[in-house]
């Protein structure tokens, strides 16, 4: 009976578990395993696995001159949104990690850019930088097609992307610049240390432990990203904006290319994997700075 | 030392009272402008700074006040010359903004209210409960972290479209019920209660939703908080899930209907704008508000790890 009766509780635990597991297996494991699945097939026009067709989407990927693009898009953009991003926050956590009066109000603008949807935000960028219209041409005097014009596409959708992911660096920044012991300010000053001095050789150093989980963290941000090229350039002009997330999009809904999709998306999960596992990695080791 | 001292002393003798005085007045005064000059230009570079981050913001709202000739032209334009209020009553009026806001209420509150039962359920039964198997289910969560929502909207797309629920209520709200994060974040906060806690509950008579919603949830208000405020503005601000799976304009949430709007004529970018400040709100005003505990409850918890 007693046994019964523990078993019951034993059974009891999972059932606190079944609703969690129920959304995760229907729309993550099972699309997981499904988006896998169809990577190895050719599709009819509703996704419909037809034809197997073994690694061919693969090797299709990986001699197309498209998804090579896409990949070196993806790239470039990646690296100015993280540099972008992460300046910003950390620009913005050193100007507001003194106290003086009015720090709330800055504090709080600095980190609102969290609040902002990628859509709201290219929808604003496409005014700011039309090319007749535009603020930005007027206020600089440039007289520049911005969005339609391969060289500055990327750059643009990046700067966006930058400025709407610098909010969360903002507070990340903020926690580290706290946790750093005042105290060896207040020595370095005494030993005469110039402000530039004390960046480099103490705020920098101290800031490491949230440094590199803050760089991954942007990195796997970056690669999401889809609202704004959707909405500012979609993917084009030419290919030059074509980011792997709106690749697989087009792709799919657009082309019918369920299969092609599917394989990109799994080279996306395979990248955004290894990222996270490199991260876990070197928080094991790097906390014990 | 003592050689030292010395000449200190023989240094002070050459100096009278008076000037001593008057020199560690003019240091003061001198740490003092120093100290004030700092603090200047501190706060001259953090106006600098908020400016050039709240530019995109400010000037959307200068824009969605303008008459739509007043955008229109090879002029200076940061201000409107004459504001008017005449964009957000159209906005009102010509797109149904109400009922985008409405859905987008309706959806982000019920992805919070359930990712909050569901993710402290989980975590309840991971922090207080034994049973077989804890740690590789456990895993299995943690693991989702890693997978890319984007990765698997194709074959949710096909899934939901075969089930017939494209473009329903229930379509936009599902997936997102729980996620790896949240679970994470309220075990972080439980496994800071001793066991004993749940234990003497239990002797109490205590069953374990009753400790769960009497002892926990007012426990954990904090993580909650953050929490709420975050799921809220993501789910808020959701873009690609809605625009694939709605279909009619009922059926809109902000960010897609408004974007919607984005064509090329004059009327309708300034009515955008309008919109994209009214439904930017929401969300600014969640933020804001909930700034305090969202920061109290990433920290505490989530980085630390």
């Amino acid at each position: 009976m007693n046994r019964f009766i523990e078993k019951l509780k034993q059974g009891n635990a999972y059932l606190y578990l079944i609703p969690c597991f129920l959304i995760f297996g229907v729309f993550l494991f099972y699309p997981f395993v499904k988006t896998i699945y169809l990577s190895f097939y050719k599709t009819d026009k509703l996704g419909q696995a037809k034809l197997f067709v073994g690694a061919e989407n693969y090797t299709d990927l990986f001699t197309s001159e498209a998804f090579y693009n896409s990949l070196f898009v993806t790239l470039i953009f990646v690296v100015i949104v993280v540099v972008g991003s992460m300046l910003i926050g950390l620009i913005a956590a050193v100007l507001c990690s003194k106290a003086f009066p009015g720090i709330r109000f800055f504090s709080t603008s600095y980190a609102l850019p969290m609040a902002i949807a990628s859509s709201g935000a290219a929808m604003i960028f496409k005014i700011i930088l039309n090319p007749t219209i535009g603020i930005l041409n007027k206020l600089t005097g440039l007289d520049i097609n911005w969005i339609n014009d391969p060289k500055y596409a990327l750059i643009c959708v990046a700067v966006l992307t930058a400025w709407l992911n610098s909010g969360i660096n903002f507070l990340y920044f903020s926690a580290g610049l706290g946790n750093i012991d005042d105290t060896i300010y207040e020595r370095a000053s005494v030993d005469g240390a110039s402000a530039v001095q004390k960046f480099f050789r103490l705020t920098l150093p101290g800031l490491s432990p949230i440094m590199f989980y803050t760089l991954v963290v942007n990195i796997i941000q970056a690669f999401q990203s889809f609202g704004q090229v959707k909405i500012l350039t979609q993917g084009g002009p030419g290919e030059s904006t074509n980011l792997i997330v709106y690749s697989i999009y087009r792709d799919a809904f657009f082309n019918y290319k369920f299969g092609s999709a599917a394989a990109q998306s799994v080279v996306l999960f395979i990248i955004i994997m290894l990222l996270t596992l490199v991260m876990f990695r070197v928080e094991k080791k790097g906390v014990k700075y | 030392m003592a050689e030292i001292n010395e000449t200190i002393t023989m240094e002070n003798w050459q100096y009278n009272e008076q000037e001593i005085k008057r020199l560690h007045i003019a240091m003061n005064a001198r740490a003092l402008r120093k100290r004030r000059i700092r603090k200047t230009v501190l706060i001259t570079l953090n106006i600098v700074m908020a400016v050039f981050i709240l530019f995109p913001l400010l000037y959307t709202v200068s824009v969605s006040l303008m008459p739509s000739d007043q955008l229109f032209t090879m002029d200076m334009n940061l201000l409107p010359k004459s504001p008017t209020l005449d964009n957000y009553a159209r906005a009102l009026t010509q797109v149904p903004l109400v009922r985008f806001i409405l859905n987008s209420f309706l959806v982000a509150g019920c992805i919070t209210l359930g990712q909050i039962v569901t993710c402290s359920l989980a975590a309840f039964a991971f922090s207080f409960l034994e049973f077989r198997g804890k740690n590789v289910l456990f895993m299995l969560v943690m693991a989702t972290m890693m997978v890319p929502g984007e990765a698997t909207i194709i074959s949710n797309y096909l899934t939901v479209s075969s089930m017939g629920l494209l473009d329903t209520y229930p379509v936009l709200i599902l997936p997102s019920l729980t996620s790896a994060m949240g679970i994470f974040l309220f075990r972080q906060f439980y496994m800071t209660f001793p066991k004993s806690l749940y234990e003497s509950a239990k002797l109490d008579g205590c069953g374990n939703l009753k400790f769960i919603v009497k002892i926990l949830i007012p426990l954990t208000k904090s993580a909650i908080g953050a929490m709420a405020v975050y799921t809220f503005i993501n789910a808020w601000n959701m873009y690609m899930w809605p625009l694939l799976v709605t279909g009619s304009e009922e059926m809109r949430t902000v960010q897609i209907g408004i974007s919607m709007l984005n064509s090329v004529d004059a009327q309708s970018i300034t009515l955008m704008m309008a919109g994209v400040v009214a439904i930017i709100i929401p969300s600014m005003v969640i933020f804001i508000v909930g700034q305090k505990q969202l920061i109290r409850g990433m920290f505490s918890g989530a980085v630390k790890g």
